[in-house]
């Protein structure tokens, strides 16, 4: 499904610093992928490169989705490929109910699929629904999209579009910061809800907290822009024991 | 001093003005065609205002086209149902129509209420002098005004809203003011008068529709004067055309406990000013200054807003906000004045405004002058353009990038148009920004 070749990414607009040095990576339909490191090594920036923020300028090597290359795509377009992000600090936006924008985001891709559009009751029918399943307070559905939401509340807000939308691939971004047991608990069940054969699932996390609710089928060590090991889930029970320290490159020696 | 020779304008707003005076002799009161003659000694003394230095309030603001064109005033017809297509309507509404500056009665709807009633101004004057000759031109002055003086001595019949004491309104007044296709160079002085009684609680809406796409001048000019403990909520829409200039007032004098709260919506013209001042002359006052300014083009749009606090206990809130394209420019210039003695005031002002064009300029200048101690005042002013992170985020979602720019400019008008009351207003306005919003030049954002 995703085959990420020597990815290379730095920031947009400097000259230097990059962030991602050659990542590869593949994931197959019906996968749950984790990728753990430690701060600063990219697993946020890898998150958004995948989902096309521009503020991140890919460098070299490609990123393919059912083996055509993405990297050219606008985020929208590669939504409609059913690539999702749920955001490690979601927007607070002004103005935009969320009804309003998961019925403008579905019609979207609806339309780019050549599918056809849920009626406005449709809709509603099925948005409760979700509304329901994510155990989202129903009163901020009628509040600007994110504004004066809790940490715990905007993470359901993005468990929520997530099931509304049912990408493909879902990329989950540190997810888990921030969460208490409970909502952290919404989090996996949601996901768990929605893993089906072919639906694959991208978790970045630090911690192998959220992994005890959601058993990886693989489990990567992100360090300095590359993936420096692939394993099964006891990679993270050993991360959880050990931290980061083996993974970390030696200091580089000191002199001039 | 220095004295001007009577420009060739001037000589035109004279002569229509020795019209308005010949036609007064035979059914006008006189208490009326007397304050009518001061405001037109006041104008012809003080003449337009112009933005040599000192003259902080039209610094911004260049009215030089005003001594190139002649403007007069002249009435076209229109039909009930072009008014309808044209304005929010509803028959439970008690709705005025005004054609050019001139109160139609027979374009009007349920002019008397349960408590409310709605005539003309100028045909009251006699009838319910004791009320109106206290009120009019008391609440709005036209000392050092020109444009206050000008509606004054000009203004073609009127509207009067009067709300009984102790009445509590459901629906509320509507006052349509359209400026009719046909004819360039139209003046119109549109004036409304609304008395609220003691604890009695109303809603004014003003639409202002321009349905010509010539150079027009339009004078508006509202005053209200309230009772004690009384609430009045104002609406103010203003829909022009990018060649009119637009100059409105709005003039209130609160006594004790008595609400005035207002909410603009302005868009179009090439020269427009929403000149608001709200006087809390009493303990216990309060009052709610919103608007919303949207500018593209080479429109310009300047909001003087501004309260006085006279008396303790009172209350002011200033909100605006302003979408800015093209090469427009708008102003912000908020003033809150809280006099010695003013104890306990609390006063807020804001302005925000969202640049999507390199060319667009905004002067926001929101000004607190406080005389007195133990108040509680704030201000603050910002200017931005769409944000990354929230266009990204809609994006990610699969919405466009024009969709995404869509939702994100209306969703920042929302927050003020939430507020027009009935909801069919605020549909109405929605329902404009559909096209307002991607008519805007922003450079490719949207």
């Amino acid at each position: 499904m995703l085959e990420v070749t020597n990815l290379h990414a730095k920031v947009a607009d400097v000259e230097n610093g990059e962030i991602l040095r050659g990542l590869n990576m593949t994931v197959n339909p019906g996968e749950v992928h984790a990728i753990m490191g430690p701060n600063g090594g990219g697993k946020s920036t890898f998150a958004n490169v995948l989902a096309g923020r521009t503020d991140y300028e890919v460098t070299g090597g490609d990123i393919k989705l059912d083996g055509e290359s993405i990297i050219e795509l606008a985020p929208d377009e590669r939504s409609h490929k059913g690539i999702f992000l749920a955001f490690q600090y979601p927007a607070e936006i002004p103005g935009v109910r969320p009804w309003q924008f998961m019925k403008a985001a579905l019609d979207a891709q609806k339309e780019a699929r050549g599918e056809k559009k849920l009626s406005v009751r449709e809709f509603s029918k099925l948005f409760d629904a979700k509304v329901k399943q994510v155990k989202i307070n129903p009163d901020l559905m009628k509040r600007s999209l994110n504004e004066g939401f809790s940490g715990g509340e905007k993470k359901r807000n993005e468990m929520l579009q997530l099931a509304t939308l049912e990408p493909r691939l879902a990329v989950l971004d540190e997810t888990d910061s921030g969460l208490d047991v409970d909502a952290m608990r919404i989090v996996a069940e949601s996901v768990n809800a929605l893993r089906s054969p072919d639906r694959s699932f991208i978790l970045v996390t630090h911690y192998n907290r959220l992994l005890h609710h959601i058993v990886p089928d693989v489990v990567h060590v992100l360090v300095k822009g590359q993936l420096v090991q692939t394993g099964g889930p006891e990679l993270a029970v050993e991360i959880e024991r050990d931290g980061y320290k083996r993974f970390m490159p030696e200091p580089a020696a000191a002199g001039a | 001093m220095t004295t001007a020779a009577i420009s060739p304008t001037i000589a035109a707003y004279a002569s229509e003005f020795a019209a308005v005076r010949a036609s007064a002799n035979s059914n006008s009161s006189s208490w009326l065609t007397s304050l009518r003659e001061s405001a037109w000694a006041e104008f012809e003394k003080i003449g337009f205002p112009t933005t040599r230095r000192g003259n902080e309030t039209w610094k911004y603001t260049d009215l030089g086209r005003l001594d190139r064109e002649t403007f007069s005033r002249s009435f076209g017809e229109i039909s009930l149902a072009e008014v309808k297509s044209a304005a929010p309507w509803s028959d439970d509404w008690q709705t005025a129509v005004v054609v050019d500056g001139k109160f139609v009665a027979g374009l009007s709807n349920n002019l008397s209420g349960a408590g409310v009633s709605v005539t003309e101004l100028e045909a009251s004057a006699a009838a319910d002098e004791a009320v109106i000759k206290s009120a009019l031109g008391q609440v709005a002055k036209v000392e050092g005004n020109a444009f206050v003086a000008l509606n004054t001595a000009l203004f073609s019949g009127g509207v009067f809203v009067n709300v009984a004491a102790g009445v509590e309104t459901e629906q509320p007044v509507h006052i349509i003011n359209i400026v009719t296709a046909g004819a360039d160079n139209r003046a119109s002085y549109p004036r409304t008068l609304v008395t609220a009684g003691a604890n009695s609680k109303a809603s004014v809406i003003e639409s202002f529709i321009n349905l010509s796409d010539g150079p027009q001048f339009v004078v508006p000019v509202i005053e209200v004067s309230l009772g004690e403990g009384s609430t009045v909520t104002h609406y103010r829409i203003q829909l022009e055309n990018e060649k009119t200039i637009h100059l409105g007032t709005t003039r209130t004098v609160h006594p004790a406990n008595a609400v005035f709260n207002s909410t603009s919506f302005a868009t179009g013209p090439a020269i427009g000013r929403n000149d608001v001042h709200t006087l809390l002359a009493e303990p216990g006052a309060e009052t709610t200054l919103h608007g919303l300014y949207i500018t593209n083009g080479k429109s310009h749009q300047d909001n003087e807003i501004s309260t006085t606090h006279e008396k303790p206990h009172g209350t002011s809130h200033q909100y605006y906000k302003g979408i800015l394209a093209g090469k427009s420019r708008a102003v912000f210039s908020g003033r809150v004045v809280v006099k010695p003695g003013a104890m306990k005031t609390l006063a807020e002002q804001k302005d925000m405004n969202l640049m999507l064009s390199h060319g667009a300029e905004i002067d926001t200048k929101p000004s607190l002058e406080i005389y007195a101690d133990d108040v509680k005042c704030a201000h603050g002013a910002t200017a931005g353009h769409v944000d990354k992170n929230m266009l990204f985020y809609l994006m990610s979602r699969g919405v466009s990038r024009h969709d995404a720019a869509f939702m994100l400019v209306a969703g920042f008008a929302g927050e003020i148009v939430d507020e027009f009351q009935p909801a069919q207003v605020s549909e109405f306005l929605y329902k404009k920004l559909e096209t307002i919003i991607p008519g805007l030049d922003s450079e490719g954002i949207l």
